[in-house]
């Protein structure tokens, strides 16, 4: 009872804080933030009061498994959920703001026009999707290759609701034109801080529970994820550092200034790349391809190497996104050079990855969840060898500032990102909610359809629109001055545009059938369907041909 | 000497020694003398149990 008060008086404070916030702020998002903030303090104080319980009743929503099961997967199954949902919601402010940039008609001033959705939509897939599907598979893994629960299961759900409620404020923040312009870092600083709440008790829940492990050797999968929290940590931390204006408004100016500024930003950037997109999910790839394969990793050795070589190579190559800028030329070539290099340990680890097939490769024809982990290393091989290849000087002076460098990270997210994280949500469903198998795994092929080509079509008309761009910005007449101005490029890549936006459907379609499929999976239906690479047998025919003798 | 030469001339010598030293290690630790039979029980720890703990 003592401690029932005590919680409500927390959360009252918050509440009362909240109020005076809106009450004496000048700033409108920031007041409609402390809103959300007030009404989050609201539902608590109603929660603690009452003997209500609304997770209980989402959970008879969502179908859950009573009861503790071996292993803490309550959290795990509220992230994939969270995964899809917002895999869903980024896909499709992606394909609207496909759609803004071939009809600017589109472009509803102010709170959707392309500016304010375009941060949305990075946000919502790479921190809502990406972020969740992380949060959930790595709470799976570490349970599993440790042999022991969570180690604060408390702390474990205070992570998950808080990341959501993270989440909640940048995107809100986003439309309401709060951001502190920094690429793939906007939120403003109250919202930073938050985060780093939330991400340090995420890093206690994890090594917590590594330390409590039962296993003599902690699994490589768990070195990545490890690798990712920490430096994720770091990169936000040092990125977002900044000297509000005033504790009662949204603005705040970036503790560096110029150059500074901009190598920070483009450090965190692609750091953030290297350990949000490819460690982390690097992690699941080690973990769920053997698992699905029912074979161990081809080479436990090749994984460490590549552990090391990203870890110690990826923290350099920041500097390829400043070439030709106020950057040291020395710093631009040591991002170049590290960026180059780096193409050896990705290859390393695609090879890893799918020579784990190796003596199973019937695998692709007959598993659609192995076909999808099988491309999204594919284009993790892909999208490591354009990286490279694009931070070289002589070709980033034609591809910077082009959408080849959009197509770029369109098929590392969607190819590599995307098809693992749908691969990994596959394996988890029927496990998670104890279910035999998938609802269907034809559907499965079509979402893999679906979903490859909507990734060539977007890939490829960004190759062309990128090079287009490229050409027609650096060429010259006869007489010294440049022939296009550049709404004449704008108008040249329309039917590119267009292309684009018809792949990014495409994709979003594939993700809308895989939400029916595991919505109907944890409706505890399967649909009847013939299984996927069943050969044909006709008995009547599989006798030999008895010779006739002749008459 | 300013703080930036002195730190670029660590960085430069000694701190990329130790640096290529670490990563080294590191890399060949798991080829050391007597490492294969710990290395293949890591690679096959994950199919211990293979119910999932469901």
């Amino acid at each position: 009872m003592e401690s029932v008060v005590k919680r409500l008086g927390v959360w009252a404070l918050v509440l009362l804080a909240a109020i005076a916030a809106i009450a004496l702020t000048p700033d409108s998002g920031f007041a409609i933030h402390m809103g959300i903030v007030a009404l989050v303090a609201v539902i608590l104080i109603a929660v603690t009061a009452t003997s209500y319980d609304p997770m209980a009743k989402a959970q008879g929503i969502f179908k859950m498994p009573p009861g503790p099961s071996r292993y803490d997967d309550d959290v795990i199954r509220w992230g994939v959920i969270a995964t899809m949902f917002w895999g869903l919601a980024g896909l499709l402010a992606g394909v609207f703001i496909a759609a803004q940039l071939a009809f600017p008609q589109l472009n509803f001033e102010p709170y959707l026009n392309f500016g304010r959705v375009r941060p949305l939509h990075t946000s919502a897939v790479i921190f809502a999707f990406g972020g969740n599907a992380l949060l959930a598979t790595s709470f799976y893994v570490v349970q599993r290759t440790c042999r022991t629960t969570l180690a604060f299961p408390g702390m474990a759900r205070f992570v998950f609701w808080g990341y959501q409620l993270f989440i909640v404020l940048a995107a809100t923040g986003y439309l309401l034109g709060i951001s502190q312009g920094k690429e793939y870092a906007e939120p403003e600083w109250y919202v930073d801080l938050w985060l780093t709440v939330v991400w340090l008790c995420y890093l206690a829940v994890f090594v917590g529970t590594l330390l409590r492990r039962h296993e003599p050797h902690i699994y490589v999968a768990n070195w990545f994820y490890l690798a990712f929290i920490v430096t994720i940590a770091m990169l936000h931390v040092v990125n977002n550092l900044a000297m509000p204006v005033s504790l009662l408004g949204g603005k705040s100016y970036s503790a560096f200034a110029g150059v500074q500024d901009a190598l920070t930003q483009w450090w965190y950037g692609h750091n953030a790349v290297g350990f949000f997109l490819t460690a982390g999910f690097l992690a699941m790839m080690y973990y769920f391809v053997p698992k699905q394969a029912g074979r161990p990793v081809y080479s436990y050795r090749l994984s460490i190497i590549h552990f090391w070589s990203l870890i110690f190579l990826y923290i350099w190559a920041g500097p390829h996104h400043l070439h030709y800028t106020a950057l040291p030329d020395w710093a631009q070539t040591l991002g170049m050079v590290f960026s180059v290099m780096l193409w050896m340990p990705s290859w390393g680890g695609m090879i890893n990855g799918l020579m784990t097939l190796n003596g199973a490769w019937d695998k692709v024809r007959t598993d659609p969840i192995i076909r999808m982990m099988v491309l999204a290393l594919a284009f993790y091989g892909m999208s490591t060898f354009e990286g490279p290849m694009l931070s070289i000087k002589a070709v980033n002076s034609l591809s910077h500032y082009t959408d080849w460098t959009i197509g770029h990270v369109h098929s590392g997210a969607l190819g590599w990102n995307g098809m693992i994280t749908f691969a990994c949500v596959y394996y988890l469903v029927p496990r998670l909610w104890q279910k035999e198998r998938l609802y269907s795994l034809r559907m499965i092929n079509w979402h893999f359809w679906l979903a490859t080509l909507g990734i060539v079509f977007y890939a490829s008309s960004m190759w062309v629109a990128g090079i287009t761009q490229g050409l027609m910005w650096r060429e010259y007449g006869s007489d010294g001055y440049l022939v296009n101005s550049f709404v004449d490029t704008v108008a040249a890549l329309h039917p590119m545009y267009i292309l684009r936006a018809v792949g990014g459907l495409m994709y979003l379609s594939g993700a809308i059938i895989m939400a029916y499929n595991v919505w109907m999976t944890i409706a505890g239906k399967q649909r009847v369907e013939a299984p996927m690479g069943d050969t044909a047998h006709d008995e009547a025919n599989d006798r030999p041909i008895v010779a006739q003798p002749a008459e | 000497m300013t703080l930036y030469t002195a730190l670029r001339h660590f960085a430069d010598s000694y701190g990329l020694a130790v640096i290529v030293a670490l990563y080294l290690t590191l890399c060949l630790w798991h080829f050391r003398p007597g490492a294969s039979p710990h290395v293949a029980a890591a690679k096959q720890s994950i199919f211990k149990d293979d119910e999932d703990g469901q």
